[in-house]
């Protein structure tokens, strides 16, 4: 940890002869900022290559996200037509269904650690003479990076669902699609440092995600809920994902206030509307202090 | 090999210690989990560009010993030194120093072999310039040139250990660590690895330090240590060790086996014991001790096999039981234990 940073380029003069047979030794430059930004982004490019390569894992990843959308949002529809006034119910789930899609790859991006130490490449990975930091953090990119673009893809069907982009609309999406998928990632190493068998985690992860999905408020307006869903929904903290996507895509819809005053209420603290930015910056803290957990977590290991 | 780095040690006075050092110096080394003690206070140097073999049973402390060697577990007492640097203190300039081959493969299957040594450069900070290169010389020299752009998954069991090596290799360490190189290999490719391993004694300028627990292999290494219930019991050249033996082994299977070792002490005043099933013992001149054997023991006697001495003998007379035996008992535990720790 306590090594120079910098390492001053003394021209070889002095002990240049005798070392001439040394040529083993000493070609890794001492660890600066540059060298753990470049572990950082190996270990993120290594997650895209392997990313890239399992096409299957992208298609299958997509199923899910389809069947709520089209089956799920087309059957419902029909049930429900009258109380969205009009808007139809897929476009409402649409921004959940967003959510839901960068969850899930994230999920599966924060479980490839969990495969890494069964087959061993984690040790490659912590034995490197880098901060186990940089390790963590370019894992957490990667996924990030990866589970994003399989939001980006669920981005490109919105004009099947009655959602036209604008350039506005479409980056605020996918910075919001970004930083979910961030703190997924977060949490899913933070859960992988402890839980070391495959099931487990897997388990653990269905435990946790599908309640933070039904809880969100992906499925339904958040307002006008019994008190203890209200509680519960407030808590999850998915549904600061959800609220101000919903609200972005809403606020693009041709309808009426009242309309979108029903649909997307957005979510309240004791009366307060909270404010999207202050919803956003919940979610990348919440992502965060998971992030430093995951950190402490495998800087403790041997 | 090049010999650009030289800017880089020189800026560091320090380094001129680390190239003055002995490769390897270890003294009092211990480590315990909890009530076991793995490794018991253990002593060597090993010189700059020798091959030093560790050798012992599982569970012996070999793997323990290489761990904390590697910065990979902290020693609870005693000190060691790799390439001059601290293993405790100085963990990073030691890694930046050492390659390390696991027993168990650390290649991600899903990348090919140059993504996994490109991978590995960019972890261990190689100039980027000299990746390339470098990259194609390990891999020329494993013989693995043509595979480069084959997904690691679709090697086989020797590919695999030759791309560690490799990439072992890549960052140009002072010392390579070999952690039981050639365990679960099959004999042919057991030997196709010792090949590779004499190749790099002779064309890098690296010292070896490797496990193994297979006897013959020991043959290879210029010394190798003993180490048995985490202390040493005997360490110089395999030749030396063998001479220090001196005896022949002779092994008998006779109708009464614990009576016939009781007769070997009373009649001929040797130390008999059991080992692989049969009595076993040495003498000094096995093939004029046998005729003796049969007239006097007063016992059928079914088989007899002399053995000029070998490493099995000498870690016989060191340990009082063969490698085989040794790892048979519950040994295991304490090693499978100690990987867990080492995770």
């Amino acid at each position: 940890m306590a090594t120079k940073s910098t390492l001053p380029p003394t021209p070889a003069t002095a002990g240049s002869g005798k070392a001439s047979h040394e040529v083993a030794a000493q070609h890794i430059p001492a660890r600066t900022l540059r060298s753990e930004l470049r572990a950082i982004k190996a270990v993120w490019r290594r997650e895209l290559i392997r990313f890239s390569r399992d096409r299957l894992r992208i298609l299958v990843s997509l199923i899910q996200p389809f069947l709520f959308l089209f089956v799920l949002g087309t059957g419902l529809s029909t049930l429900v037509s009258t109380s969205t006034h009009g808007v139809n119910f897929r476009t409402f789930i649409y921004p959940g269904i967003l959510c839901m899609a960068v969850m899930f790859t994230a999920m599966f991006s924060a479980a490839s650690i969990v495969w890494d130490r069964e087959f061993g490449f984690l040790r490659e990975m912590m034995v490197a003479p880098v901060r186990r930091s940089s390790i963590v953090l370019g894992k957490c990119v990667g996924g990030a990076t990866v589970a994003t673009f399989q939001g980006v893809i669920v981005m490109a069907i919105g004009p099947l669902v009655g959602v036209h982009y604008t350039l506005g609309l479409a980056l605020e999406i996918f910075a919001l699609l970004l930083l979910l998928a961030f703190s997924i990632t977060s949490f899913g190493m933070m859960a992988a440092a402890r839980v070391t068998q495959m099931q487990s985690f897997m388990a653990l992860m269905q435990m946790a995600i599908m309640p933070m999905f039904f809880l969100s408020g992906a499925l339904f307006p958040v307002n006008k809920l019994p008190p203890w869903l209200a509680v519960l929904n407030r808590l999850d903290p998915l549904t600061y994902a959800v609220d101000p996507m919903r609200r972005a895509v809403f606020a693009h819809l041709d309808i009426s206030p009242v309309v979108r005053q029903a649909l997307a209420p957005g979510v309240t603290w004791w009366g307060w509307h909270v404010p999207g930015l202050v919803e956003a910056a919940m979610v990348a803290i919440i992502g965060l202090v998971m992030l430093a957990i995951a950190i402490a977590e495998f800087s403790s290991v041997e | 090999m090049s010999a650009t780095s030289l800017t880089e040690s020189n800026g560091r006075p320090s380094d001129q210690r680390s190239i003055d050092a002995p490769a390897i110096s270890v003294r009092g080394l211990t480590k315990s989990y909890g009530e076991i003690e793995a490794v018991r206070g253990i002593d060597f140097e090993v010189a700059r560009g020798e091959t030093f073999g560790f050798l012992g049973p599982n569970g012996a402390g070999k793997s323990t010993t290489i761990s904390m060697l590697c910065t990979l577990a902290r020693p609870t007492g005693g000190k060691a030194e790799v390439a001059g640097l601290d293993v405790v203190r100085e963990r990073d300039r030691v890694r930046r120093n050492i390659g390390l081959v696991f027993q168990d493969t650390t290649l991600d299957n899903y990348l090919s072999a140059e993504q996994n040594l490109r991978l590995h450069a960019e972890l261990y900070g190689m100039p980027r310039e000299k990746i390339a290169p470098r990259m194609q010389s390990v891999l020329q020299m494993l013989q693995l040139w043509d595979r480069r752009e084959s997904l690691v998954g679709t090697f086989s069991g020797g590919m695999k250990r030759r791309l560690e090596i490799a990439r072992g290799l890549l960052h140009s360490p002072r010392v390579l660590f070999l952690d039981e190189p050639t365990i679960g290999l099959d004999p042919q490719t057991r030997s196709s690895i010792w090949s590779y391993i004499t190749k790099l004694e002779d064309e890098q300028d690296v010292t070896i330090f490797l496990t193994t627990h297979y006897m013959d292999e020991a043959e290879y290494c210029d010394r190798i240590a003993i180490i048995d219930r985490g202390k040493i019991v005997a360490l110089d050249t395999p030749e030396a060790l063998k001479a220090s033996v001196g005896k022949d082994r002779v092994q008998i299977t006779t109708e009464d086996d614990p009576t016939a070792i009781a007769a070997l002490g009373e009649r001929f005043g040797i130390e008999a014991q059991m080992a692989e099933g049969e009595v076993t013992f040495g003498v000094a001149s096995g093939e004029q001790f046998v005729p003796r054997l049969f007239a006097e023991l007063g016992l059928a006697i079914r088989s007899v096999s002399v053995a000029r001495p070998s490493l099995d003998d000498v870690f016989m007379s060191y340990t009082g039981t063969t490698i085989r035996d040794a790892e048979a008992g519950s040994n295991d535990m304490m090693r499978n234990m100690a990987k867990m720790m080492n995770r």
